[in-house]
């Protein structure tokens, strides 16, 4: 237990009633306040009031609450998920604020993440771009060789499942300055190309999603390297140059 | 082209030519301050030798052109791709200004150029192919330590020096990630080695301009 007292905040939040309004930011007084509770929780203190006074409650996602689903968003206080690092706006705690702080909370921006409601944004381009190619096709023909049969090198792996831990919260593009998507497809592209069963379709993979992305109106990447920074997992930066060659091979060699 | 990572990779390379380019040009003008004979024979064979002056100098205007264009599309690509700004944004705490703002360093780098190569490309192109004057192996020390006498000249060469050194000490780093160069191993080394070029190349241009403008014989 903290030994923080409760605390009275004034949260400054993004409400807009659906993606045609134009929305605004409101200012609503919360008051005592855990500092043991999460940012979401204090939230649902916050809509409990909304609602018991009849007033529509703030729409936010949520799902886990164990920061692996990747389902919560939120800007805030000018960062993605909070001022915290490596934690997802569920895994942030309410003792990183003081009492009688403001907090402004808004919506991931990007045009591939429109506004849905208040601070739900929908975050489908990412699906599109998984369906391009994010995946390993499953061509039994019966004789497929067991999986831990094939000998993969210790950094191999280790590289591939720190990528693999991508949950595709879509911070990287909340807090690019361009809303690139670069660090979640080059997760994607590098969970795959570094293991023996995701290479057979490497060419096509990086090609397709990297089309995809384009298409879904993301940002170039300028290697500021924020997307890093903000990734509630960690995922590297040296995924994206994993990607870049990826790409360039199959493009040369798609020429070729 | 097609592809944001083409355009990316394109970016680094033409990056990588002119980084390349600035170190040549470096190693010439430094000449001007050990020795006035061997800064004036170097001068006349890039002014007159035809590989560099048909084949080179054409090459690094395209590159040059190519990364300023490019750039600029990128920069108005990358604004429309978040209409709906933050509110409240705090991006100094994930990223430094440097890699956030190469389009100002840049466009302040480019109107150095403008007036650059009005000084001595223009001039050059007047000398050989308008005017058609005579080959002189001799002039170019003089004209060079001439045009640095101004102060206006020496604070104008500072400020985009400094600019520059801004631009590079991002774009050096950020041009390997394009290409795919990164990893633990030679990375951080590649980056120490980015921020000694970025700083010593324009530090180099600027000691230059000094030295011309504090020997002159007012």
């Amino acid at each position: 237990m903290s030994e923080k007292k409760d605390m009275d905040l004034t949260l400054k939040i993004w409400r807009q009633k659906d993606a045609q309004d134009k929305g605004q930011m409101v200012n609503y007084p919360v008051k005592s306040i855990s500092p043991d509770s999460s940012f979401l929780e204090m939230l649902d203190v916050l809509n409990e009031d909304l609602v018991n006074k009849g007033d529509e409650p703030v729409a936010f996602d949520h799902d886990c609450r164990e920061g692996i689903c990747g389902m919560c968003s939120l800007y805030i206080n000018g960062e993605a998920h909070g001022p915290d690092r490596k934690v997802t706006t569920c895994q942030l705690h309410m003792r990183k604020f003081k009492d009688g702080d403001t907090i402004t909370i808004e919506p991931w921006r990007a045009n591939a993440f429109p506004v849905l409601k208040d601070l739900v944004v929908d975050r489908s381009s990412f699906d599109r771009i998984q369906q391009a190619g994010g995946f390993i096709s499953v061509n039994t023909s019966g004789n497929t060789q067991d999986a831990n049969a094939i000998p993969i090198s210790k950094i191999d792996a280790d590289n591939a499942m720190d990528a693999a831990t991508c949950i595709g919260c879509g911070a990287c593009v909340a807090t690019c300055k361009n809303a690139s998507a670069m660090l979640f497809v080059s997760a994607k592209v590098a969970q795959f190309s570094l293991l023996p069963q995701g290479k057979v379709e490497r060419k096509e993979r990086v090609l397709n999603m990297v089309h995809q992305m384009d298409l879904e109106g993301f940002g170039n990447c300028t290697n500021t390297g924020a997307c890093e920074v903000e990734c509630p997992k960690g995922i590297s930066l040296e995924n994206i140059a994993i990607m870049n060659t990826e790409y360039l091979k199959a493009s040369i060699s798609k020429k070729a | 082209m097609k592809s944001s990572i083409s355009r990316k990779i394109l970016m680094a390379l033409s990056g990588f030519f002119l980084m390349f380019f600035l170190l040549q040009h470096l190693s010439i003008n430094i000449l001007s301050v050990i020795s006035p004979d061997m800064f004036n024979e170097v001068s006349h064979f890039m002014g007159y030798n035809p590989i560099i002056q048909f084949i080179m100098q054409p090459i690094l205007i395209f590159g040059l052109l190519f990364h300023l264009i490019m750039g600029m599309y990128l920069e108005y690509q990358n604004n429309k791709a978040r209409i709906k700004k933050y509110v409240n944004n705090k991006p100094n705490t994930n990223s430094p200004w440097v890699s956030r703002n190469m389009i100002i360093s840049g466009i302040t780098v480019l109107a150095f150029l403008i007036l650059h190569m009005s000084d001595f490309w223009a001039h050059e192109m007047n000398y050989k192919y308008i005017a058609g004057s005579p080959e002189d192996p001799t002039r170019y020390w003089e004209e060079l330590h001439h045009e640095m006498g101004e102060m206006s000249h020496l604070i104008i060469y500072t400020i985009a020096n400094i600019f520059l050194a801004l631009h590079l000490l991002h774009g050096f780093q950020s041009s390997f990630q394009s290409v795919g160069f990164n990893n633990n191993k030679y990375t951080p080394t590649l980056k120490k080695l980015g921020n000694v070029y970025a700083i010593l190349i324009p530090l180099g241009f600027i000691f230059i301009a000094f030295f011309h403008f504090f020997t002159q014989s007012h």
